[in-house]
């Protein structure tokens, strides 16, 4: 009887009992079968409604601040869906090979925004930024929103970047001679050694969690730090020393790291007192107790202060069905009313050239503010973009990091084997899309070659 | 084998209810062709495609070929080993309690029942909320003394430690589902056969395991699958509490899918659970047989 039970959906004289566990049965083996992809949004485009879709601002908390307080005032309503990165470059592509589009705005990184602007995909905005002229924004990321063409595809939206923050009663543990505004790496491990040593736990922190952006880490801070470059010197000896580093620093951050996504919670909770993430993942500990925490430069290395800024911006998909609607809609977001909510709600900065925050704004977010615009402005910084170009390979690219990490750090490793094995996985994530290098990395005349 | 004319009634009663069952079962069954028998035949197709499109082992040689595939597979094949044994004997407990009909079983059937209504990755927050560092697990201990500082249980370098408290974190979540099934079970039980084995003198033990247990049968086999396939798709839990320190099979599906954009490999994975599931199912269906089953 046993062995009839693949054959159940054909047969007809089944028990209730048999019927029962042919459903939970197929119920279940249908949850394995099922790729994970049915996350469409469903609703109606109702008559004056507006959809919005962004890559920043996913995390519930976020999606609902941007409903509640930056969206609240536009005339129309606007569906605001947060969506990851494959999934959003997915509907807009597949909307275009549908002829017919029900996305109005899309919001994302730079990097999001590169692979459909080089497939034509989203509107030209020139007349739109020649409007906008007058907000004040950053040449260089106009420049950029030109994506390597003519024409501008998209609007700087906001700007954020990587930092770190720490809470106040490590500040006093700092190594002799280390000042907190210009740590270098090597200070800021003896600095997690001389807490270890002081308190008895380890407690500096990194998010290395499934949903952490250790990864960015590496990309933007510590491989431009370590080498002055990132693809073209990733097996590098400066990548070795990094990579040493990062082992020695790992020995001093809490065990937990590997479960951390967003830096804020173990600052606050004290299980982490000195910690590296986005800063709109530590702005609630600085907004909840500015006084218990200070916000201030990633650490300098050899080769600088490597740091990465990461730029958002709108744009319009050419299958847009309200074209005058989503311009409408792009003003209303780029008005530095509601970029100052945005940079007041959500931690992220208007993308103007001169720092413009609103007089109001929460202490801790000045903070994040100001240890950013240090870091920018340091004399060795060297500023990294997000990647680019790599379309449907960035996060096969960020797994690259992610696993040389699992490699050297977790599962110690031998560095140089390594990154040897990984240095041939970034070639051909590489490869795969013809990605040429992106700053810090020199410029290439074509696919960027790992070194 | 039936007998002749117990064939014949069948038949009667077949002609008598026409198109009716047939027409009652339609809805269920076309559900389940369209959103689960379909998606679970195209996952199997795309796990053996090449890039092409055309008939390919390459998926399945990269999921076998990827440095985080033994992990994965032990974690779950260890929890799966771990946690469907330890619920079955708790689930059959709680059963036993609520079906005593002691004062308040109502209360107790609640009581048990309340993780279900709790999804997987809440009730792994919970648990990482208790577990962790600054958690109420250690606040508890450090308060009673036991410990004179926090215990780090979620730690990377004790991966056995950290099973064990993804271990609790299903148990607790998911034991009711179990429960509810064999309280199910119980209740279709007659109470003949247990006040026929008090007459003949059987402690509580021997009526459970001579009584009880045998007539549970169905139920258990039922509970047992359901479980089992459970715990092979484990994910937001093990997510939730251990981070990127554990993997498992269909959080591998799932990186695969939307971290390294690669359908193919994704279903290479969900067939591998599948195939785990099926072959799960059939073992217990063998090892339980029912007297239904003896008889035909």
């Amino acid at each position: 009887m046993g062995g009839r039970w693949p054959y159940g959906l054909t047969s007809v004289s089944l028990t209730r009992r048999q019927a029962l566990q042919l459903a939970a049965g197929a119920a279940a083996l249908g949850l394995t079968g099922c790729a994970p992809s049915a996350r469409e949004a469903t609703e109606e485009q109702s008559e004056g409604s507006l959809v919005l879709i962004s890559t920043q601002f996913q995390p519930v908390q976020e999606a609902e601040k941007m409903r509640s307080a930056v969206l609240a005032e536009f005339g129309r309503k606007v569906e605001f869906l947060g969506e990851e990165q494959g999934p959003f470059e997915d509907r807009i592509r597949a909307e275009a090979q549908a002829g017919k589009g029900s996305v109005a705005v899309i919001g994302g990184q730079h990097g999001d925004l590169v692979g459909l602007a080089a497939d034509g995909l989203l509107t030209d905005l020139s007349d739109l930024t020649q409007e906008l002229s007058g907000r004040g924004f950053n040449p260089d990321y106009l420049e950029l929103a030109k994506v390597g063409g003519d024409a501008p595809v998209y609007i700087p939206w906001a700007q954020a970047s990587y930092l770190m923050v720490a809470r106040k009663e490590a500040v006093g543990l700092l190594p002799q001679g280390a000042d907190v505004d210009s740590l270098t790496y090597d200070q800021l491990a003896a600095w997690g050694q001389r807490i270890q040593q002081e308190q008895g736990s380890r407690r500096l922190g990194f998010p290395a969690g499934e949903m952490g952006l250790l990864h960015r880490f590496f990309q933007g801070h510590s491989y431009p730090s370590f080498t002055g470059a990132l693809n073209t010197q990733f097996a590098s000896a400066g990548a070795e020393r990094m990579w040493q580093w990062m082992r020695d620093a790992w020995a001093l951050a809490n065990p937990q790291s590997t479960g951390y996504a967003f830096m804020q919670e173990p600052l606050q909770a004290g299980e982490v007192w000195v910690a590296w993430d986005h800063q709109a993942r530590l702005i609630e500990a600085l907004r909840a107790s500015a006084d218990d925490f200070v916000a201030f430069p990633s650490p300098t290395g050899p080769e600088g202060l490597g740091f990465m800024p990461v730029l958002t911006g709108l744009a319009i998909p050419k299958t847009a069905p309200d074209p005058d609607g989503a311009k409408d809609l792009i003003r209303y977001l780029t008005d530095p009313k509601q970029t100052a909510t945005v940079a007041r709600e959500l931690g992220f900065f208007p993308p103007t050239a001169t720092q413009q925050l609103p007089e109001d704004l929460d202490a801790g977010i000045r903070a994040e503010a100001d240890a950013i615009a240090a870091q920018s402005t340091s004399q060795d910084a060297v500023a990294s973009l997000l990647p680019v170009g790599l379309r449907d390979q960035s996060n096969p690219y960020n797994d690259v990091f992610r696993t040389t990490f699992d490699g050297i750090v977790l599962k110690d490793g031998d560095i140089g084997p390594v990154l040897a094995a990984k240095a041939k996985e970034l070639q051909s994530v590489l490869d795969a899309v013809k990605a040429p290098c992106w700053q810090p990395d020199p410029e290439s005349s074509g696919t960027c070659k790992v070194g | 084998m039936a007998s002749a004319p117990a064939v014949a009634a069948k038949g009667d009663t077949r002609r008598r209810l026409g198109w009716a069952p047939y027409a009652l079962l339609a809805p269920s069954l076309v559900y389940l062709a369209v959103f689960f028998a379909l998606p679970m035949v195209n996952a199997f197709g795309l796990a053996f495609q090449s890039e092409a499109g055309g008939y390919s082992l390459e998926p399945v040689r990269r999921m076998l070929g990827d440095g985080r595939f033994g992990d994965a597979l032990r974690t779950t094949l260890l929890l799966v080993v771990i946690i469907v044994p330890i619920q079955f004997a708790v689930a059959m407990s709680m059963a036993l309690v609520v079906n005593a009909r002691l004062r308040g079983t109502d209360l107790w059937l609640y009581i048990f029942a309340l993780p279900l209504g709790i999804s997987e990755l809440a009730a792994g927050i919970v648990w990482f909320s208790i577990f962790t560092e600054q958690g109420w697990l250690n606040s508890f201990l450090t308060q009673l003394g036991v410990l004179d500082r926090p215990f780090i249980f979620l730690n990377y370098q004790r991966p056995v430690l950290l099973i064990l408290t993804i271990v609790v974190a299903e148990a607790w979540r998911a034991t009711s589902i179990i429960m509810v099934i064999l309280v199910a079970g119980l209740q279709g039980i007659p109470r003949d056969y247990l006040e026929a084995a008090d007459v003949f003198g059987a402690t509580p033990w021997q009526r459970v395991r001579h009584v009880i247990l045998p007539l549970l049968r169905p139920s258990i086999r039922v509970a047992l699958i359901l479980r089992t396939i459970l715990a092979f798709q484990v994910f937001a839990t093990v997510i939730a509490l251990a981070g990127s320190a554990t993997n498992v099979l269909a959080g591998e599906a799932y990186r695969w899918y939307q971290n390294l954009r690669d359908a193919r490999v994704a279903a290479a994975y969900a067939t591998l659970i599948l195939i785990l599931s099926v072959a799960s199912t059939v073992l217990f269906l063998l090892l339980l047989p029912t007297e239904e089953d003896r008889s035909a």
